[in-house]
């Protein structure tokens, strides 16, 4: 049968000897080989997209001639959230299938483990989706770099609008576990900074999936806030928003959201989406820019569905592992822990590169306003916040990198 | 004040909420004994049905209702399948079987509900009514709450007259009381069983449908279900009704208000609750002296078949040798493989000749990783001093708990385990400026002086070391009073035996050998994380041992090697790795009901007779 991927791959193969001869000859055309961990049974909400993302990349990739004139290939493994076997099966990715560099991950202690493995092997790692902080801070190293705004990026994005509301009085909801703690911390620190006369009167902090949402509900509202600050997402989130309905929490407060944008959180709330949140998200095809029009393009031609926040981030990865792969010239590991340093690479979102200064990309996201159209939640009033804004001046981030 | 009020009065609701999800383990445990770890799926399942049924029916109440009751028959329905296929093959079998039997279910349940309805949350959209409210204190309070707060009540009644007005109530109850009497007055349990399995599994469906005015449909549900139906059993008596329904809605209020002056409490509540409850109620707030059923005292263990040392001595000379062809990632799965084999010893010690089934064992494991942790990371201990703090530290905290776990006996002292495990766990977890939280320690690793093969060659003979201490214990006068305890407390205390102190000695060694091997683990993989002394951790703990035979020597060692090379194969050669460990351990548990040792031996044994 003549399938799309077939086409695709034939044509890739055509078109590589003729791409570049000279290096096929020096390396070989053996494929350049991508090891990829990720949650893709525990999180499945997210890298189920996020699978589709790289996968269309991979193929476009190859149907372009390859990488360096040779093909991509990436070999991917479920680490079930679990950090002990994620650090096992890079193992197994580097010894037995022999790959060039390693990358993937979503939970951000896994993304740490791995991050530590591969500084322990001296091997590239590239962390698509984990938001620690400290994977290139307080823990970065020369082999890791990290594609998605971090943890503090996203907070920042979000006081720069939450500094515009008259609010005075805050409260905070996040699940109790590093990327809820870190997320209100840096929200709380950066929000005072802008706002001195801001006071954070109630924290809440749901165990993640388990939240009492009607009890979280009523202690908020009992602080008799003007404004909240809230980072439960998935189920969590969904039992948050219809306890906080109907209970009448979001009226007449402002409420900022981290994450809330996102389509794979978003589309759950269905007709009960709140009007007015400031969220962090991707608006989909919304966003007509010729680099999202076309990826929409080619991502439903091969799947049939929109994309979502994670097909985004898979799909950048590959684009951010190949223009890696082009700066260093070379798959050799210490060439390209040089030259994945201040790669340039293109997104749907636009163009993005990795700092050389602390190895973080500087993909971005988009800050707006949920909306109800058609009894669905979206994005209006948004605005693409480009990471490299949003990042704490230099000398600062050298402080906290190990030297 | 009056936030207080509708604080509880929210309680209420949610603790009716956790109820429904309860009442069908408390009442499948009462009769049959089965530790039902698959009724957080058949919850999953109720919900997933429900958004798929509740649409095509009316929006008003009465549709809503009848949409419940669908979901619940055909919950019920695979309720009863289970039983028949499943459950009624192994009762059996040693008690804790059903336990591994039903945890297969659990992850082939995952994997089935991710393919059959996507990896996206599935929400049902709230018609109007649910989204009523009434002004209660000034404060707005949702119908759907009150609604929530009726129907358990209604659950409970409706429940209470079928067991106390109806002919099928009295069989139950007979049932529940003394299992092996009700039989021998002609009570058909096969019939009454499945029943009953039908019931409970029915609740959980309707408990499920009835979680989607409140949220979704997520694949998220059933582990998180689980654990705290299993509190809500055990805290309410296990098999009691109106004792699940005390504990759910206690559970819910002090939720509430725990929130409110002690938001962080989240993660460990209800197993706070649970550990005092258990403290001074050692069998729950309205259980009774249940009548356990009746099991012969297994076989005494005899000499070690003359094939096993061996066949160990040959394993472990193919292990040491290892290095010379091995790449190092085959190395990394025999160390864990050797980790394992000493984890899961120290579980069989405990639960085989020791007769105390731990829910919890991770908490030893997870105490040695961390007190590794913590010696590297603040005292920046030399190697090996770290490897030796991980099993006096776990030793130690062992032999504390010990004192408060050896007055209780079968599910409740598994039950404190578990809780004490879960404490450890929401410790090491929220703890964040000493143990890193869920980020962990890092860099850990074994000295670079050790060399390449160095830290392989310690942790092998280290954990196989220990590992064959103890089963010298099993074999020495320790371990026979040990069985002797197990088999006749009041005989063994008659000869003089204090079973109080050998249970105590037996806990604290099982504690100190997990720490051992928690360590271990901590060095090889260079990490510590709260993960280690979670409750998947527990379970994997209780595969093994099961897997392998619990009433062998050599059961716990085969079990362990069995997992993790089923498991790691698994891991990287599919992505439906759920649904085939899951297929894997159900067809093992139904092929060699005694574990692979058991049947070995069993085996060996007709082998024997036949020449």
């Amino acid at each position: 049968m003549i399938t799309r991927r077939r086409i695709l791959a034939a044509s890739g193969a055509l078109a590589m000897p003729l791409a570049m001869p000279g290096i096929i000859r020096a390396q070989g055309s053996a494929p350049i080989r991508v090891g990829e961990v990720n949650s893709y049974t525990a999180i499945p909400a997210f890298t189920t997209p996020y699978r589709k993302g790289w996968e269309l990349a991979v193929e476009q990739v190859n149907a372009a001639g390859g990488v360096l004139g040779r093909k991509l290939e990436v070999i991917s493994r479920d680490d079930a959230g679990k950090p002990q076997d994620a650090v096992r099966l890079a193992g197994e990715l580097l010894d037995e299938q022999k790959v060039d560099l390693i990358g993937g991950t979503f939970l951000s202690h896994v993304g740490l483990a791995v991050s530590d493995f591969a500084l322990q092997r001296k091997r590239l790692f590239v962390a698509s989706e984990p938001l620690a902080d400290a994977l290139v801070w307080e823990k970065g190293h020369r082999y890791c770099f990290r594609l998605r705004p971090s943890t503090y990026m996203q907070a920042a994005m979000l006081v720069r609008e939450a500094a515009k509301l008259p609010a005075k009085r805050w409260v905070s909801v996040a699940p109790n576990y590093e990327y809820g703690q870190s997320a209100v911390k840096w929200f709380k620190t950066l929000l005072t900074k802008a706002r001195p006369d801001v006071t954070f009167v109630e924290e809440q902090w749901p165990a993640l999936g388990k939240i009492d949402a009607g009890a979280t509900v009523q202690a908020l509202a009992g602080a008799r806030p003007e404004a909240i600050y809230n980072v439960t997402f998935g189920p969590d989130l969904t039992n948050f928003v219809r306890q906080g309905n109907t209970r009448g929490l979001f009226e007449g407060r402002a409420v900022v959201s981290l994450l809330t944008g996102e389509p794979e959180y978003l589309e759950p709330l269905g007709d009960e989406c709140p009007t007015g949140w400031i969220v962090t998200g991707y608006p989909g095809a919304a966003v007509d820019t010729p680099a999202n029009r076309d990826f929409i393009a080619a991502y439903r031609a091969r799947f049939n569905e929109m994309p979502k926040m994670g097909s985004i981030v898979g799909h950048a990865f590959i684009s951010s592992i190949v223009a890696g792969l082009k700066k260093s010239g070379s798959t050799e590991t210490e060439a390209m822990a040089d030259g994945f340093k201040d790669a340039t690479f293109e997104t749907p979102f636009g163009l993005a590169k990795y700092r050389a200064l602390d190895h973080q990309g500087t993909l971005g996201t988009f800050v707006g306003r949920t909306a109800l159209k058609d009894g669905k939640g979206t994005m209006v009033d948004w605005r693409y916040a480009d990471g490299a804004d949003f990042l704490p001046p230099d000398a600062e981030v050298r402080a906290m990198r190990p030297a | 004040m009056d936030v207080l009020l509708v604080q509880a009065l929210t309680g209420l609701a949610s603790g009716s909420a956790l109820f429904l999800a309860a009442a069908g383990l408390t009442v499948i445990f009462g009769v049959t004994r089965v530790v039902n770890f698959s009724h957080g799926s058949l919850v999953m399942l109720g919900a997933y049905l429900g958004v798929t049924i509740l649409p095509l029916l009316p929006r008003d109440p009465a549709g809503f209702a009848a949409g419940v009751l669908a979901t619940a028959a055909l919950v019920a329905l695979i309720g009863v399948a289970l039983e028949i296929l499943l459950l009624r093959r192994i009762y059996r079998a040693p008690e804790l079987l059903q336990l591994l039997a039903t945890f297969g279910v659990v992850l082939m349940a995952q994997d089935a509900a991710l393919w059959l309805w996507g990896p996206d949350d599935r929400t049902l959209p709230r018609p109007p009514w649910m989204r009523g409210f009434v002004d209660i204190a000034g404060q707005r309070f949702p119908v759907w709450d009150l609604t929530l707060i009726a129907i358990g009540a209604a659950v409970l009644g409706l429940v209470w007259v079928i067991l106390r007005r109806t002919r099928f109530g009295v069989l139950i109850r007979a049932a529940t009381e003394n299992r092996d009497l009700a039989a021998a007055l002609g009570v058909n349990q096969r019939a009454l069983f499945t029943a009953v399995f039908a019931l409970g599994a029915g609740l959980a469906g309707a408990a499920g449908a009835l979680m989607l005015p409140a949220g979704s449909a997520n694949l998220h549900i059933d582990l998180a279900i689980i654990a705290d139906a299993f509190v809500v059993v055990v805290v309410g008596g296990m098999g009691s009704l109106p004792g699940a329904y005390i504990a759910a809605l206690l559970i819910g209020v002090l939720q509430a208000l725990g929130i409110v002056f002690l938001p962080k409490i989240t993660l460990v509540l209800v197993f706070l609750i649970m550990a005092v409850v258990l403290a001074i109620r050692p069998r729950g707030l309205l259980g009774g002296a249940l009548v356990e059923p009746r099991h012969l005292p297994p076989p005494p263990i005899g000499p070690t078949p003359a094939p096993v040392p061996w066949l160990g001595a040959a394993a472990l000379a193919l292990a040491l040798a290892a290095p010379a062809f091995a790449n190092p990632h085959t190395l990394s799965i025999l160390t864990e493989a050797a980790v394992a084999v000493l984890f899961a010893a120290s579980l069989h010690l405990m639960m085989g000749p020791g007769g105390m089934a731990s829910f919890g064992h991770a908490a030893w494991f997870g105490i040695g990783a961390y007190a590794v942790g913590l010696a590297i990371k603040f005292a920046a201990l030399p190697f090996p001093l770290p490897l030796l703090l991980a099993p006096l530290a776990a030793g130690l905290l062992a032999a504390v708990f010990a004192l408060l776990l050896v007055r209780l006996a079968g599910v409740y002292l598994a039950m404190l385990t578990l809780a004490f495990a879960q404490i450890v766990w929401a410790a090491t977890f929220q703890w964040v400026e000493i143990t890193g939280g869920d980020n962990g320690i890092l860099s850990l690793w074994p000295p670079e002086a050790l060399g390449t093969h160095g830290f392989y060659y310690v942790a092998l003979l280290v954990s196989v070391g220990a590992a064959l201490l103890l089963r010298v214990m099993l074999r020495a006068p320790f371990g026979h009073a040990l069985r002797a305890a197990r088999d006749s407390e009041l005989r063994a205390e008659a000869i003089g035996l204090s079973v109080r102190r050998l249970r105590i000695a037996a806990v604290t060694i099982c504690g100190a050998a997990a720490g051992l091997s928690g360590g271990i683990f901590a060095q090889a993989k260079g990490s510590v994380f709260p993960g280690y002394g979670a409750i998947s951790h527990s379970v994997d703990a209780l595969l093994m041992v099961l897997l392998g035979g619990v009433q062998t020597l050599s059961g716990p060692i085969v079990g362990a090697i069995a997992y993790t090379g089923l498991y790691d194969k698994l891991l990287g050669a599919t992505q439906s790795w759920r649904f085939v460990l899951g297929a894997a351990i159900v067809t093992l548990v139904l092929a060699f009901p005694d574990g692979i040792a058991g049947a070995a031996l069993r085996w060996h044994a007709k082998w024997n007779a036949r020449r």
